[in-house]
């Protein structure tokens, strides 16, 4: 169109570059760090502080990967850190998705029940963690997997209620009540129709659990010592009265991105629906 | 294939009492339409006979049988939804034949009843879609589907033309009706469009605050209504309210509208109502019609108005008028009437006029 303003047409050019600076920016600050973390890993220990940085370490080593996971115990700590997270992340997925239906479909509980569920994650976990650690002394459970399981399946719970809840409320129930008459019961309409509905809602809840629970901190040194110990406590040991273990840090630190990068490429399909609470009708 | 019987059925929400003693019977193979205004409790008591909500008081019998404690899936009925309630994660021909599986039926029958269901309402190259592939007509067609697959003893329908556009809702209708002459099971069929309500029921019951207000043929409720409500809400447009005052003189009776004096006919002068009592005088548009000839013919009188408002369909025009002060639909023929403003002569036919008592608003 001849007579739109000069100004008008310029800025739809502009557009496409403000946004590639805009992304590009963007993927710089989210990446270099975790290169750095990488570069880190695997330069020579005198190169850590350099100055100027070593952005590409001639002679790369694995010896911190290999200090990490075997003098420092890492590896013992990542397969706890898999074992304790994943069934604390099933359990929560599993008892929320269970809980969050009672709530939405039974309205269980009354008004309150629901807003009690949330209420437990008020409390600061300090507030309780000294209890706990009495109670799993008496029991027998400290330093085991067993706890820490039980432990991080009661502290997500809330967060997977409510995830659930909110994604049972905004479901037609008319699906459900479809099944019923068709000749489902109860249990079947739930697990048949309601779940696979759900299903988005279920895995957002379980990454966000999962998360929580790999890099769960407090809990776990509190509650473990030498045997159930987890990733996150080993890196304690690289602050020492000699100064920091920058590499096997880095190494560590790594490491411990892995679960969580396949965790979410395989639930991204998943994760944004789950997310946005996505209309499941079509 | 059964009859349903309701007596003094209850459905209270809390305090909220949506449905407050319904008494129906609905014999074996009837078409029966609820229809009412929104929030008068057609779809609380359609859910309630397929088993969604439990009954506060009252009981209901399918086929003989007393189902107040049946869970839905023992009551043998299949319901169709205002959303249609497809199941989103499944192809067409799972979601029509999930009833089925529910009811361990083996594979292939499945299958053959399915396929069966899919040609009978022409859905069979949909099969294997899934419902997000299919536009609102379609739909609508697997959820009938997924309900006469089953071959249930009674079909529950709730509002499921109300999401299509005017054109295939009138398509769908003829083919409801069309398929309740084929299988000829009990239909019973919530909607608030009276159109839907007249053209597709062997009976209609009306409803109106949780009560049933008339029950009948679709022509006897129009034709005799019950209350100003009923006539009100069956016909469109709709019926017009004049207030008046009914007269009667030994065996002759006339209704007086302001100065306006109209006999009634032989046949309408026995109604029980008194000299000088207060009424409302129901008219229809189609019982207004233009004068023609010297004088009206026997049961109509003749009656001068004033044109207010002139709506043109096409073959017809409704105009309303002003009838002795108060406003009255005709329907005329559309070039009986040409511009707002002019004076017409009417005959209006008080053989058909509805005539309720102004205060209780019921039929006299
Ligand atoms: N689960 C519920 N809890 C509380 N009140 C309800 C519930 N379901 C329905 N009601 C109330 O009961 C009344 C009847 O509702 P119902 O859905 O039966 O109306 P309807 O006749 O089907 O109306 P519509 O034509 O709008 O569908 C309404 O006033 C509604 O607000
Ligand atoms: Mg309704």
């Amino acid at each position: 169109m001849p007579s739109r303003p000069k100004s008008f047409s310029r800025r739809w050019r502009l557009a496409p570059i403000l946004r590639f600076a805009y992304l590009a920016f963007f993927l710089l600050f989210v990446l270099v760090p975790i290169y750095w973390m990488f570069n880190t890993s695997i330069k020579p220990s005198d190169d850590y502080l350099a100055i100027p940085p070593v952005w590409f370490p001639d002679a790369p080593t694995l010896v911190h990967y290999e200090a990490a996971l075997f003098a420092y115990r890492g590896l013992e700590g990542l397969i706890n850190s898999l074992i304790i997270s994943l069934s604390a992340t099933v359990l929560s997925a599993l008892l929320g998705t269970l809980m969050a239906y009672s709530l939405a479909r039974y309205n269980t509980g009354g008004q309150h029940l629901s807003f009690w569920v949330l209420s437990q994650r008020f409390l600061p976990p300090v507030g309780i963690v000294l209890p706990l650690f009495l109670i799993y002394r008496n029991l027998g459970i400290h330093d085991t997997r067993f706890g820490l399981i039980l432990a991080y399946t009661m502290f997500t719970l809330p967060v997977s209620v409510w995830m659930m809840f909110a994604y049972f409320r905004q479901m037609p129930k008319s699906m459900e009540e479809a099944a019923l008459v068709d000749g489902w019961t109860r249990w079947q309409a739930f697990w048949r129709v309601a779940v696979p509905l759900a299903a988005p809602g279920i895995v957002a809840a379980a990454v966000f659990a999962f998360i929580a629970c790999w890099t769960e901190f407090f809990f776990a040194l509190v509650l473990t010592s030498r045997n159930a110990f987890t990733l996150p406590t080993v890196f304690r040991a690289f602050i020492g009265f000699q100064g920091a273990q920058y590499g096997e840090a880095a190494a560590l630190a790594i490491v411990s991105l892995g679960p969580s990068i396949v965790l979410g490429v395989l639930a991204q399909k998943h994760l944004v629906r789950g997310l946005t609470l996505g209309a499941v009708r079509g | 294939m059964a009859e349903v019987k309701i007596t003094g059925l209850h459905k209270r929400y809390g305090a909220f009492h949506a449905v407050k003693g319904i008494d129906l019977h609905i014999p074996d193979g009837e078409f029966t339409v609820l229809v009412g205004p929104s929030g008068c409790g057609k779809s609380t008591l359609l859910r309630t006979i397929a088993g969604l909500e439990e009954a506060s008081g009252g009981t209901i019998e399918i086929g003989g049988q007393v189902v107040n404690d049946h869970r839905p899936r023992d009551r043998d009925v299949a319901m169709v939804f205002q959303d249609y309630a497809l199941y989103p994660h499944m192809t067409v021909a799972n979601n029509i034949g999930f009833g089925l599986k529910a009811r361990k039926m083996p594979r292939a029958e499945v299958e053959k009843r399915v396929t069966e269901a899919a040609r009978m309402l022409g859905i069979t190259q949909l099969l294997d879609r899934l419902p997000r592939q299919l536009s609102g007509g379609q739909r609508q067609r697997v959820a009938i589907g997924r309900a006469i697959v089953r071959n249930p003893r009674v079909f529950l329908f709730d509002e499921p033309l109300s999401n299509l556009d005017a054109q295939l809702r009138d398509e769908m209708r003829g083919e409801i009706k069309r398929l309740h002459q084929e299988i000829a099971t009990t239909i019973i069929y919530v909607t608030h469009d009276q159109i839907e309500a007249m053209t597709l029921a062997d009976r209609i019951v009306l409803m109106r605050d949780g009560v049933i207000e008339q029950q009948g043929a679709p022509l006897d409720l129009f034709e005799r209504p019950a209350t100003t409500f009923v006539a009100g809400f069956l016909g469109s447009p709709k019926m017009s309210f004049l207030p008046g005052k009914f007269l009667r003189d030994g065996s002759a009776a006339a209704i007086s509208l302001g100065d306006v004096l109209m006999p009634l006919p032989p046949a309408r002068a026995s109604i029980a109502a008194a000299d000088g009592q207060l009424i409302l005088l129901g008219l229809r548009p189609e019982h207004l019609s233009r004068a023609e000839g010297p004088a009206p013919v026997p049961g109509h009188i003749r009656q001068e108005a004033v044109v207010d408002l002139i709506q043109p369909t096409g073959s017809r025009s409704y105009a309303t008028l002003r009838l002795a002060g108060a406003p009255a639909m005709a329907e005329l023929q559309a070039h009986d009437v040409s511009r707002p403003g002019e004076r017409l002569a009417i005959d209006i036919n008080m053989n058909r006029a509805s005539i309720f008592d102004a205060q209780t608003q019921r039929a006299l």
